[in-house]
């Protein structure tokens, strides 16, 4: 039986807390009366994810008859699946989307129909390389539709691919990607790690372009998610549904599955790192000294190829499939039940150690602007009902925040630190006076539908993605960053944790209150 | 010396991570996961690695040692040759000496694939001892003093996959020289599994290295195996562990007698029991002694 989450009080005989310090950890020793969060115990995973799937497939939620039952001979179908992004770490084969996939083509063979394609949904997101896709959909599925050329990634720049499909009534544009507007039927496989993920999002991200998704990729939309792990106090959301409903109003039809996944994250030899620290055995101690001594001499460029060739344990822990909403209604409960955590009051100070891996960077470096994304956006939502700090309180982030860049992955983010950050941090300020030109950009749009590189616009939305947290905190102190690169992301470095507490003291006072973030494992705090 | 001292250092910090972590006050401990006693997981010693090294200590450092310091007579080889699969060896038990004495002087093929119950809660209860004698001796942990179905169900497997088992029906090493009864064990797993039981006399081990002892002594050994025995159809695993018992008294009259005393003692129901007279500790004492014929001498 899988312990719950808890909140633990650190007292004199608590053992120095794990924090996260990109490619590398650190043994922090916390002041006594402070929190850590610790995440739920993995749930135990589906005994037979096969045949859970037929199950989700034969009988859906909400209105929607069973996927046999949509699909006949001579009709559009067309699969749509997460991108890269999805799970963290990548997961070990099988991964999830392939075996869903596999059960789809079987019933679409069953039928009779022919014309099938399966496209990556990319958003504006960098295109996915061969290996990825054929790892994501299992060699089965890669193999008979990538030779034929009927395996695509989306292409929100292809000015014949995308389709205006109307405007909501709050004048949202809302376009999609051809192929699968025109499509008899859309079925969209999601992964959803986390709470934040899948719903009319799917479809009305993954699928959309520019023009549609900067309504609600935008700071004021940000500002207003509270957080982006719960839906009814989203506006990121709230603009998403809107959008869903208008493209199920269009005739659209779109059968939704959803898979949930345990807080398995790390395969058996970085055990330490999921386990509560005065729970670590002689293995787990052998193991951690081990890694984090030679990590500590190991160049970087190895030490990330280390890193991103871990695959996780992750196993599949439920399956829905149906109408959309009806479906995300029960796989939100399913990660909730899986991640939630009760903690009683807000904190003055947050920490929180960043790991080597965000969305954004899988088999890529981390930026500072992903550092700042993954802390600011990811991990300060990672909350329900209030934030975990409190208005005016203080995160300290731990990751040494290197100036480094990949050019392939993330050309626009060069540009964007150099030229938009050194002028302002302001989210709003920044939208207002480059968005556009990036967003424009030839160069990057080409880079972005012939290479692997993320759309021009997206360093913009990963700084608003940070726009909630940047309007919330009164500082933010980067432990252990190259300074330069975090005075430019406009936060303090320090040293030390015990540098960094003193620091924040000129905010919140001497007599702070102090929680941790143990995470990863991905965990959600309900505040109250 | 720079790396020295380094070196010494790094042994001698003794905060966490390098030592153990506390637990903070306000938790209350899980309980330790079962990984050592009847819960120690001993498959790794019946890999080939782990077999090799064993094969190898057993036949080139144990069978030589025990030959220099208590070389041993083995007789009743002959009646074993017959055993086309798995057995159990059930013999008496008065010294640790007993399974270095027995394991080498196992036929070839019996020895690398046989395994030893061994009590969890002496041989198992710490993990530097559950590896040393898993490694060395291929032991399973057994319960002594409870039924416990891991227990059995773990040697009844192994006798399945074709593994030999030595098991001790007293349960445990004599306190004064003589038997104990003999408990259900070897009975039971006969009855479950079909393999025949050899009944195995052990003496002079006990001169080898009695109970408490801190030394061994050099002493001459014997090893008697005696004819397999299965159980008969109606009974019982208590009646059967009866016979065995009865078997072993019989080899150890055939040691201290001949054959031929000891198989006309045995059709008269006249075999020393193997448990010694009922009489006080002094006087079982002397009639151990003058029956095994080794000289008279205080243990420390």
């Amino acid at each position: 039986m899988p312990r719950p989450g808890f909140v633990l009080e650190v007292d004199r005989s608590t053992p120095p807390t794990l924090f996260w310090y990109g490619e590398r950890f650190r043994l922090e020793r916390l002041p006594t009366g402070s929190r850590v969060i610790y995440a739920p115990e993995p749930h135990a995973p589906l005994a037979d994810p096969d045949a859970a799937i037929a199950s989700a497939l034969d009988n859906p939620l909400g209105d929607s008859p069973p996927l046999s039952g949509l699909l006949r001979p001579g009709m559009r179908l067309t699969i749509a699946f997460d991108d890269v992004s999805l799970p963290l770490p990548p997961m070990k084969s099988p991964d999830v989307r392939g075996q869903v996939i596999e059960a789809v083509l079987d019933r679409a063979a069953a039928a009779g129909v022919d014309d099938v394609v399966l496209i990556a949904a990319l958003a504006l997101h960098r295109r996915m390389t061969d290996a990825e896709l054929r790892h994501a959909l299992g060699p089965r599925v890669y193999d008979a539709f990538a030779p034929h050329g009927f395996l695509t990634q989306h292409d929100a720049e292809d000015p014949d691919g995308i389709v205006h499909i109307g405007e909501t009534d709050q004048g949202e544009d809302v376009e999609l990607n051809r192929r699968a507007a025109e499509s008899d039927l859309i079925v969209y496989v999601n992964i959803n790690l986390v709470a934040m993920d899948g719903g009319h999002k799917s479809v009305a991200t993954g699928l959309a372009s520019y023009n549609s998704l900067r309504h609600h990729h935008n700071p004021a939309t940000m500002v207003h998610s509270r957080s982006f792990m719960d839906q009814h106090r989203s506006e990121l959301h709230s603009s998403n549904w809107r959008m869903g409903r208008l493209i199920a109003a269009s005739g659209i039809k779109i059968f939704q599955i959803e898979t949930t996944l345990n807080t398995n994250t790390f395969p058996e030899q970085f055990g330490f790192l999921q386990k509560r620290e005065w729970e670590w055995t002689m293995k787990d101690r052998a193991g951690f000294l081990a890694a984090s001594k030679a990590l500590q001499h190991t160049p970087p460029k190895v030490a990330r190829s280390i890193f991103h060739s871990i695959r996780a344990p992750h196993a599949m822990t439920s399956v829905q499939a149906g109408e959309v909403e009806a479906v995300h209604a029960v796989t939100t409960e399913n990660v909730y039940a899986q991640q939630m955590v009760a903690v009683s009051g807000q904190t003055d100070i947050l920490t929180m150690g960043l790991p080597y891996i965000s969305p954004y960077n899988v088999n890529s470096i981390m930026n500072p602007i992903l550092v700042a994304c993954l802390g600011l956006g990811y991990f300060f939502n990672l909350y329900r009902g209030k934030p975990l700090v409190r208005q005016g309180g203080v995160v300290i982030l731990s990751h040494p925040t290197p100036w480094a860049f990949h050019p392939v992955h993330h050309p626009s983010y060069i540009d964007f630190f150099e030229q938009v950050l050194s002028q302002t941090t302001d989210p709003v300020a920044m939208s207002t006076t480059f968005e556009e030109s990036y967003a424009r950009d030839p160069w990057y749009i080409h880079l972005y539908r012939t290479s692997n590189a993320y759309h021009g616009v997206h360093p913009f939305y990963m700084w608003y993605w940070c726009a909630h947290a940047l309007d919330h905190l009164g500082q933010v102190i980067v432990v252990g960053g190259e300074p330069r690169a975090v005075r430019r992301l406009g936060f303090k470095p320090a040293s030390t944790l015990a540098d960094a507490l003193e620091m924040a003291s000129d905010t919140v006072g001497r007599d702070p209150s102090i929680t941790h973030l143990h995470a990863p494992p991905l965990l959600l705090a309900d505040v109250t | 010396m720079t790396a020295q001292r380094s070196l010494l250092r790094t042994f001698q910090r003794r905060s966490f991570p390098w030592a153990a972590p506390t637990c903070p006050t306000t938790i209350e401990p899980e309980p330790a996961e079962g990984t050592l006693g009847v819960d120690y997981d001993t498959s790794w010693s019946r890999r080939y690695p782990a077999r090799l090294a064993r094969a190898a200590l057993l036949d080139w450092v144990s069978a030589p040692a025990v030959r220099l310091l208590a070389p041993q007579r083995i007789r009743g080889l002959d009646r074993i040759e017959m055993l086309s699969g798995p057995a159990i060896f059930a013999p008496n038990h008065v010294s640790h000496f007993d399974t270095v004495i027995l394991l080498t002087s196992l036929p070839d093929h019996v020895r690398h694939r046989t395994v030893v119950a061994a009590g969890a809660d002496y041989f198992f209860d710490k993990r530097w001892k559950a590896h040393l004698w898993s490694l060395t001796t291929a032991a399973i942990p057994i319960e002594r003093t409870k039924v416990n179905r891991a227990s059995a169900d773990l040697a009844a497997s192994l006798l399945a996959e074709g593994w030999s088992l030595i098991i001790y029906p007293e349960g445990g090493r004599s306190p004064d020289g003589w038997a104990q009864p003999f408990r259900g064990g070897a009975a039971y797993l006969s009855r479950r599994t079909g393999a025949p039981v050899v009944p195995v006399y052990l003496e002079g081990t006990r001169e080898v290295l009695p109970k408490n002892a801190r030394g061994l002594r050099h002493a001459a050994t014997q090893v008697v195996f005696g004819t397999p025995i299965s159980n008969v159809t109606g009974e019982d695993a208590r009646r059967f562990s009866e016979r065995i018992e009865q078997a072993v008294a019989e080899l150890a009259d055939e040691t201290a007698t001949d054959w031929w005393v000891a198989r006309r003692r045995a059709r008269a129901g006249s075999t020393p029991s193997l448990r010694g007279p009922d009489a006080s500790p002094w006087r079982r004492r002397w009639e151990l002694e003058s029956r095994i014929g080794v000289p008279k001498r205080r243990d420390k």
